[in-house]
């Protein structure tokens, strides 16, 4: 794209998820940052809204951040289908010239921003971790024009070995999927409204429409590790299946899952399917507890990946405290508890 | 039925990570295996060949050395390998990669496209559902299971707290998960005839309907601005207080993450 291409892109942009005709958490993380980078822009911040019989969910969207809901509202959109909602998204982006969308990388938005990008042919940057406003080249680089208010997009790659930061220079809008849990969403502003559009692109079906021959919705009766923002994980010097009770008090309070070490597993204090580790399941949470864990290499295999790592053991020479973003050598049975304790005093407090 | 497979060597992630000056990767200094997510696509295609007969062709794009990802899915029974290589395909983001892949399988017949949803270098899980784009074909991402019937596939794809059944008329495209099967082993016979087989290498001159600005590092809409091994964890603080300041310590961390 030329200058004047590029130019006529702009605004700050959100995909704004429903399932069911209900937001989620990720609407609002967008959002949060949405405003934030259009802040530095000195620019507003859209939501597009897909879906049937949705308008309802605007408001809600202006209480956390939207300046205007833009509203694609037609019974094709009933579930989520890739082409209809692909079509939906891509006309309001050739429509309105977003400089910057944001999609949750979620299991809707990395299926339809793969296609909504090459579909408006512009470049798409997976699963962001940090989105920031800034120059690209980062430094000056002689032969080679600087450009100014780039969206610079950070992601872990190589299962979180590297850490890459990419602009997309010259094609718009800059696209990003961001992954949930990690984005701030601002505190609720009640009776906030947005300016609405009500846009429809026309659906007409053709060969890329699928049909939805079932929904099949899991019974949450067990819980998946993997999927987890937050792990209590314990190991053997929890010292009995009994006190995991801790664990599990921590663990609902701080709105977790409690995981384990395979010694645990061997013991026969937990099932297998909450294991982590080399054997057991590789776990990438946004908070890992590592309690009463040492942290034999083949337990840490399984979560050094995991945002932020905090362990509690006696032992002050215990492997685990060696990958721990923050170690606290002492009594699990007297930390444990205490800190469920204040967790849920803060909790009240807030509430 | 004819089956397209896209597969992918990459870097074992087990192994350490180099970068060129550039900061892209280079992947001639690293182990390389074929993508497991790919791998899940190849096998799932294999099982449709064993149930309703299917012609198997599989390709890849990378250095000529990728040619190793090929052989091995003859060996496990695909029937055809594509090496699409050349050094202007080079340094292609996931819209530059997508567009070449289109471009190769532009020349082939398919009823079925078959991609790993994502591989484990880039986990970007975008270059199938891009493909199926260029190709204006459905695509079905996450797929778990694949049945056939007549001119239409049916597929469960997974969502976070549920899965849909869909039901696509032929040509589609698929992007399969690792958990989808067992890939099964190569066999002895299978190795013996992949080391002989012939793989066909295309170059730039074989792709159809791409324009060059689609294409390698140039025709990348995105662009690196920088890349570092992530700093290994480890560089952590332990403290060692009473219970009660353990307690705030940790709290204090929570409060100052965003986390409660």
């Amino acid at each position: 794209m030329n200058r004047m291409a590029l130019e006529e892109y702009k605004g700050v942009y959100i995909y704004a998820q429903q399932v069911d005709n209900k937001l989620g958490n990720i609407d609002f993380e967008l959002l949060g940052k949405a405003k934030d980078l259009a802040k530095d822009l000195n620019t507003d911040v859209t939501a597009v809204l897909i879906g049937s019989g949705i308008k309802d969910l605007a408001d809600e969207l202006a209480a956390y951040g939207a300046d205007r809901v833009i509203v694609v509202d037609d019974p094709q959109l009933k579930e989520y289908r890739t082409e209809p909602y692909a079509h939906a998204l891509a006309s309001v982006i050739n429509k309105y010239k977003p400089e910057i969308m944001l999609v949750g990388a979620t299991a809707i938005g990395r299926d339809l921003g793969p296609r909504v990008s090459a579909r408006v042919a512009t470049g798409l940057t997976a699963d962001c971790t940090k989105l920031e406003i800034g120059d690209f080249p980062l430094n000056p680089v002689e032969g080679k024009e600087q450009k100014h208010n780039q969206l610079l997009m950070t992601r872990p790659a190589f299962g979180g070995n590297t850490i890459a930061t990419i602009a997309c220079p010259n094609h718009r809008p800059q696209m990003a999927t961001v992954r949930p849990g990690v984005m701030q969403a601002i505190d609720r502003i009640d009776g906030a409204k947005a300016v609405i559009e009500e846009y429809n692109p026309g659906f007409e079906p053709n060969n890329k429409y699928v049909e939805i021959v079932d929904i099949v919705k899991s019974v949450v009766d067990t819980v998946d590790i993997m999927d987890a923002k937050i792990l209590v994980s314990g190991g053997r010097g929890v010292g009995s299946p009994e006190n995991f009770k801790i664990l599990e008090d921590l663990a609902e309070a701080i709105g977790g899952e409690v995981s384990c070490s395979r010694a645990v597993v061997d013991s026969g204090w937990k099932p297998k399917d909450l294991q982590v580790g080399q054997t057991g399941k590789t776990v990438r949470p946004n908070v890992y507890f590592a309690i009463g864990i040492s942290g034999a290499i083949q337990h840490v295999a399984g979560m050094e990946e995991s945002d932020i790592i905090i362990a509690i053991n006696k032992d002050e020479t215990a492997p685990i405290f060696e990958v721990a973003d923050y170690g606290i050598v002492g009594d699990l049975n007297k930390i444990v508890p205490e800190l469920t304790k204040q967790i849920l005093a803060l909790k009240a407090a807030k509430a | 039925m004819k089956i397209v497979v896209c597969i992918k060597q990459v870097p074992d992630t087990k192994g350490g990570v180099k970068f060129n000056p550039d900061g892209t990767l280079d992947r001639g200094a690293m182990l390389a295996i074929m993508n497991p997510d790919d791998k899940a696509g190849l096998e799932a295609a294999l099982r449709l060949k064993d149930e309703y007969g299917a012609e198997v062709t599989v390709v890849t794009m990378g250095l000529p050395k990728a040619d190793e990802v090929l052989r091995e899915a003859l060996a496990m029974g695909a029937d055809k390998g594509i090496l699409v290589t050349d050094r202007v395909l080079g340094g292609a983001d996931t819209w530059a990669t997508s567009s070449t892949l289109a471009g190769a399988i532009r020349n082939l017949e398919y009823d079925l496209i078959i991609t790993g949803r994502q591989a484990i270098d880039g986990d970007t899980a975008q270059v199938g559902p891009q493909i199926s784009e260029h190709l204006d074909i459905p695509v079905i991402s996450y797929a778990q299971n694949i049945k056939i019937d007549g001119e239409n596939v049916i597929v469960e794809r997974q969502y976070e707290d549920r899965y849909h059944v869909l039901k696509a008329k032929m040509p589609c495209l698929i992007t399969a998960l690792s958990e989808l099967n067992e890939p099964r082993y190569m066999t002895p016979g299978g190795i013996f005839d992949a080391y002989d087989a012939e793989v066909t290498v295309w170059g730039r001159a074989d792709l159809k309907d791409v324009d060059d600005s689609n294409l390698g590092l140039k025709g990348s809409p995105t662009q690196i601005a920088k890349a570092s091994d992530k700093v290994r964890k480890g560089a952590g603080e332990v403290v060692k207080l009473d219970p009660q300041e353990s307690v705030n310590y940790i709290m204090s961390k929570l409060t100052e993450k965003h986390i409660i």
